[in-house]
């Protein structure tokens, strides 16, 4: 191994953004025939490490070296120059143009553009490695994974042998990343550099030959993959032991809390994406929702919490008397009015739960600024809010007087689900909270919604990694295009089966309910 | 072996806090950037001598007791319209219309000092004129707003325009009030009886304006950010859609807030007819509802920190009309320098938020290879 030359070769390699060191003096080899996992904590520097690569940041120090030639990097296009292709997060296509016309569109070719050329070329790419894709179809006529498999081509069909992928399986079901897995491996085989950025220990394991890890934006270590396990694995890229179960304690005395029939909502622009669903969620139970992204998840919790006009359904609040409210057709304030206490903590943390330039203080008075006849706001309640929340949640931040936009993902999420559990619900919503937290922060996320369920909550859990759905849930509830195509129980369920049914409605398999 | 390698030579990275010190050691270093610029400016093309046309400039500004008066009250009315501004843009609501809002406020006054001016005492009359200026205020502002709650309209567009409303119903009502007839203008209003001019305390004309607008100013700075509505204007200028996940009615705050912006804006226009001019005309907010913008921004929108960029502003103003006068320079002159100023300042901002590189030669470790 050691006599091989490296495709890339990324030495002392240093990069800030203010305060922050994203990166430094990583070093790291990237070879032909091989796929390397970087493996780290989110915020460890993996994608501004490979940013560097793909032209997007230029290292403030350090140098790369492609084939053990000196290169700089200035741009994405000088990025292809060197062979080196990414495939970002985020996807970057014209909806309505063709997979083909998206492949072809930057390629500066001199004369006049043959698209049927083109076209076969790239039909000679995908046959070469088992892409599954039409290059006349449009990509709003696109599912997710197929305008990932579009991406990957685009970079290939522009000659790269240097393929870098950004947590490519986050928007997959499990078929689909088998899918995406074998055509990597098909392009090892072929003598191609394969870097996958992950958090997830089991895909590490699944695919690559080597995993490189980083933490806090320094390089710990490579290991051989088989030579190694997940919690090696994780002990490096935490830094020290954790322990990697869940707890799941039996629900005490589940009692219906509430009560969706027959649900159904439209967008603003008259897209269908609910359609009749039919549900209940007990107190002191968790509720997990799987589903591929934007199957009617946001908009389901939404209606719940008054935020979501309803077209047809019901939605009801059982007291602990028995007798139910009707929900539909309420604003959030309304709800609270009725004695409903429901806390949510919805995806999009910064855009919606908090506000970002205000302090930790601020963003607590945002449930309970109302209170009292005052003109004014009371601010030494909150305060203590502020203060009692960092401190059980061990948030780490300057001061209560800090904006939350300057906080670290993990922070900003306790700050918000310190805040929702503050107010004592009976009704937890909670949609993608462990999205982009370390594994420390995500293990005492579970916690405090286990415990939550303890305190006879009802909790309804929005999840997209489904080992920990099967893991935490009580009962898991499965969307698909709007439409529930399953409920089954976590504890009996298999990831194999909530794959099937995320993807297909019913999947031939027992619907239990 | 890589001479051929090309770096950037520079290289732009976000600073992180500055302690403000610093930051104000900054602002003041640019400050004196500007006067040196402004001196080359000046010696190259004037042959004048710098030092003497910043001393004219400074006479200009508080060379006299009456200067400093007349700065004092050019100073309240711009500061005036600037807090008016403030809350709608802490709400990101870019109200350009505070010319507009001006306007209706003065013309709203001056009907009532035509119309009433002989039947009323001026106990009754001038909160009558309060009341009728600071509702056309509000009024001009919440027709934008209103359009802008109900169906998301361009509220930049939509107040500009509002602005040439107002000025041309302010030309219709000088032609119909004109006095004495055929000269195109309204004349000094109530010369003779002072019905509905502002009292004067002491021997100072100005006073009374410059006391109200310390008023409004602390009542502004307490409004924005201490009281529940003033949070709530916060929380929808950052997100809409976690005021909406909290329970704040958007529209009601946006509608409710430029009531605000436009009601002061209207006394404002109150505080100019009644208090100083004594007059109406189509150029009496004269341009500073969108000076009023650049102190709002210059500010960071503190009520308290206006003072002081609106003093900034008028004293160049002021300072400059002096030297085009004392020195014969064409009024631009002064403009220019009031440029280089501002230019200097907005950019001492970009030195406090970023940091500049420059690359050290980099690659020396290629002996690895």
């Amino acid at each position: 191994m050691e006599n091989r030359v490296a495709a890339v070769s990324m030495q002392g390699i240093s990069k800030s953004f203010g305060t922050i060191q994203a990166n430094y003096n990583v070093d790291l080899n990237i070879y032909r025939g091989e796929i390397l996992s970087l493996l780290g904590e989110n915020g460890s520097g993996k994608t501004t490490l490979m940013n560097m690569l793909a032209g997007i940041y230029y290292p403030d120090e350090g140098q790369i070296f492609i084939d053990g030639k000196p290169a700089a990097i200035h741009s994405p296009k000088e990025a292809f120059s060197y062979g080196i292709g990414m495939i970002h997060q985020h996807f970057k296509l014209v909806d309505v143009f063709t997979a083909a016309e998206n492949i072809v569109l930057g390629t500066i070719a001199k004369g006049k553009l043959d698209m049927a050329k083109a076209t076969a070329k790239i039909r000679t790419i995908c046959e070469t490695y088992g892409f599954d894709v039409d290059p006349e179809q449009k990509i709003y006529n696109m599912s997710v994974s197929q305008k990932q498999t579009v991406e990957i081509v685009k970079v290939l069909y522009r000659g790269a042998d240097i393929l870098i992928l950004d947590e490519p399986t986050a928007v997959l079901t499990p078929q689909e990343t088998d899918k995406l897995f074998a055509v990597l491996r098909n392009m090892r085989n072929d003598g191609k550099a394969v870097v996958i950025i992950t958090h997830k220990l089991h895909e590490v394991e699944a695919i690559s030959d080597r995993v490189a890890i980083l933490r806090k934006g320094q390089f710990i270590g490579e290991l051989i993959t088989k030579n190694t396990d997940a919690q090696e694995m994780t002990n490096m890229m935490v830094g020290h032991e954790v322990k990697l179960n869940i707890d799941r304690p039996e629900p005490v005395d589940p009692r219906p809390k509430i009560e969706v029939d027959g649900l159904t909502v439209r967008s603003s622009d008259g897209i269908l994406k609910l359609d009749d669903v039919s549900f209940t969620a007990n107190a002191g139970e968790i509720l997990g929702i799987a589903g591929i992204s934007g199957s009617g998840q946001k908009e389901l919790l939404e209606a719940i919490a008054g935020l979501q006009g309803v077209e047809s359904g019901t939605i009801r609040y059982v007291n602990d008397d028995g007798s139910r409210e009707e929900l539909v057709g309420k604003d959030p304030l309304e709800i609270a009015a009725m004695g409903v206490s429901l806390s949510f903590v919805p995806e999009d943390r910064l855009g919606m739960g908090l506000v970002g330039s205000m302090d930790l203080t601020d963003n607590m008075m945002l449930r309970s600024f109302r209170r009292g006849k005052s003109l004014f706001t009371d601010r030494k309640t909150p305060r203590e809010l502020a203060e009692k929340v960092v401190d059980e949640l061990e948030v780490s931040t300057p001061s209560v007087n800090t904006p939350v936009r300057r906080l670290s993902g993990g922070n900003v999420q306790k700050v918000l689900v310190g805040r929702e559990i503050a107010s004592a619900p009976t009704v937890l919503l909670s949609a993608y909270v462990v999205r982009g937290l370390d594994i420390n922060s995500s293990y005492m996320i579970y916690d405090l919604i286990n415990r939550q369920k303890k305190n006879g909550v009802a909790v309804i859990y929005v999840g997209e990694d489904l080992d920990v759905l099967l893991e935490l849930c009580d009962r898991i509830l499965v969307l698909c295009g709007g439409k529930v195509s399953g409920v089954l129980d976590g504890k009996t369920a298999e990831k194999r089966q909530v794959g099937l049914l995320m993807t297909q409605l019913g999947g031939g398999e027992p619907v239990e309910q | 072996m890589n001479n051929s390698i090309k770096e950037p030579f520079l290289h732009i990275t976000k600073r992180k806090e500055m302690a403000w010190q610093k930051a104000w050691a900054i602002r003041g270093g640019m400050i004196l950037l500007a006067l040196v610029i402004c001196a080359v400016i000046t010696a190259s093309t004037t042959e004048l001598s710098p030092l003497a046309v910043y001393g004219t400039m400074f006479k200009g500004a508080l060379g006299s007791a009456r200067k400093v008066w007349v700065l004092g009250k050019e100073l309240a009315i711009l500061l005036a319209i600037a807090l008016a501004l403030t809350p709608a843009f802490r709400m990101k609501f870019w109200n350009l219309g505070g010319e507009g809002q001006v306007l209706v406020g003065a013309l709203a006054t001056a009907a009532c000092m035509i119309y009433l001016g002989k039947t009323l005492p001026n106990a009754i009359l001038i909160p009558v004129m309060f009341i009728a200026a600071v509702a056309a205020g509000a009024l001009w502002a919440m027709i934008p707003a209103y359009f802008k709650a109900k169906w998301n309209t361009n509220e930049t567009l939509f107040t500009l325009m509002m602005n040439y409303v107002a000025t041309q119903l302010v030309a219709y009502y000088i032609i119909i009030w004109e006095s004495p007839k055929g000269s195109g203008k309204v004349g000094i209003i109530n010369q003779n009886s002072e019905a509905g001019w502002l009292p004067v305390i002491g021997n100072n004309k100005y006073l009374l304006i410059i006391l109200i607008v310390a008023a409004v100013t602390i009542a502004m700075h307490i409004y924005l950010k201490y009281s529940k509505h003033g949070y709530e204007l916060t929380v929808v200028g950052e997100s809409q859609q976690t005021a909406r996940y909290v329970g704040i009615k958007v529209d009601r705050v946006i509608i409710r807030t430029l009531f605000l912006s436009g009601a002061v804006c209207g006394l404002t226009g109150w505080l100019l007819v009644s208090g100083s001019d004594h007059t109406i005309t189509t150029t009496l907010a004269g341009g500073r509802g969108f000076i009023g913008v650049m102190v709002a921004w210059l500010a960071q929108f503190n009520p308290i920190a206006m003072v002081a960029s609106s003093l900034l502003l008028v004293f160049m103003t002021r300072g400059a009309q002096e030297i085009s006068t004392i020195y014969g320079l064409n009024q631009s002159f002064g403009d220019i320098l009031t440029g280089i100023i501002l230019f200097c300042i907005i950019s001492s901002e970009f030195f406090i938020n970023y940091q500049i590189h420059v690359r050290k030669a980099a690659g020396k470790e290629e002996a690895n290879v």
